[in-house]
């Protein structure tokens, strides 16, 4: 297969990443939604590494995956804390920041 | 047989991520990310991935995915109807009734222009390679893709990057430690102290943490 046709893959897993981020209410499918975009822009490094035939994309790649494992630290310890002190688990009733 | 291949993972992916957007329990999300993220690493292999496509199965479908299920199993993953929700939440807020659909709409319309651009940006540029097949590949122990050649590549020319991952995770997990830790305190958790033999030995405030910071009391 040709590249563009892994391009288009990640696209739109990207896209239905963002479209989760958005429309999801619940932090923890937010969260796995942001491991949707950030596999999206894997593949498509992954298929540029491909492309030019070096591995510094498949380094980057693996960058992002630790990136994504910090990421997944941080807010499951969030949330765990969120429901430790009996806060409501849902982004839109999250609203203590909005000043 | 590498495009019927190519095609199978393809269609894994996408069902994958529709399945994480779209299903009710948070525990099923993370059943069909894992689905996803297992036919994302065939696809890596497509593309000469090894080591990444077995760090992304061991590391991430396995580990990280785990961590997931601890956490949906720990906070109750209650399958909330995202439209009784919000007919709840709207009910309570004075009843605007369409406000949850046309967040939905909106946030389906901005996704599909995402994608338009994304399309646009990735393969209506011109690159001559994008419709190619990639750069000519030989099989061997230290080709592209192989962990020799990733191992090289992280210990020579990006040891800096490296170094950096490896001290952004110690930061990560000092941190999640620090947020979802028990918040009374720690003299609270360890009220049953058990008498250690050693500790009589030693002098005072030499011992733990805990101790040094005064939130244990100290052995007399």
């Amino acid at each position: 297969m040709s590249i563009a046709w892994y391009l288009a893959v990640s696209a739109i897993v990207f896209s239905l990443g963002a479209l989760g981020v958005m429309t999801r209410r619940n932090p923890l499918v937010v969260l796995l939604c942001l491991e949707l975009m950030l596999n999206g822009g894997n593949l498509a490094l992954i298929a540029f590494s491909r492309m030019w035939g070096n591995g510094d994309g498949q380094i980057l790649a693996i960058v992002v995956m630790t990136v994504a494992a910090c990421e997944v630290c941080i807010g499951l310890g969030m949330i765990v804390a969120i429901y430790r002190r009996q806060l409501p688990i849902d982004v839109d009733e999250l609203r203590e920041l909005q000043g | 047989m590498s495009s019927v291949l190519f095609f199978l993972a393809a269609i894994g992916v996408i069902s994958g991520a529709v399945g994480v957007v779209v299903l009710r329990n948070p525990f099923f999300s993370v059943l069909a990310l894992v689905a996803h993220l297992v036919s994302l690493a065939v696809l890596f292999l497509l593309l000469r991935a090894e080591f990444v496509a077995a760090v992304q199965v061991v590391v991430y479908a396995g580990a990280v995915m785990v961590l997931y299920v601890f956490v949906v199993a720990y906070v109750g993953g209650e399958s909330d109807s995202i439209g009784e929700r919000l007919r709840s939440y709207n009910g309570s807020a004075g009843g605007s009734g369409s406000v949850g659909s046309a967040l939905r709409l909106g946030g389906a319309i901005l996704g599909g222009a995402l994608l338009v651009e994304l399309l646009i940006a990735l393969l209506g540029t011109g690159l001559e390679a994008t419709s190619g097949y990639g750069a000519g590949y030989v099989p061997g122990p230290k080709t592209y893709g192989t962990p020799a050649y990733i191992g090289n590549l992280l210990l020579t020319r990006f040891l800096l990057v490296f170094e950096l991952a490896s001290f952004l995770l110690l930061i990560a997990a000092v941190g999640g430690v620090v947020l979802a830790r028990r918040r009374g305190g720690i003299g609270e958790a360890d009220e049953h102290e058990t008498f250690v033999p050693l500790d009589a030995l030693r002098p005072r405030g030499t011992g733990t943490t805990a101790e040094g910071v005064g939130a244990r009391r100290q052995p007399s």
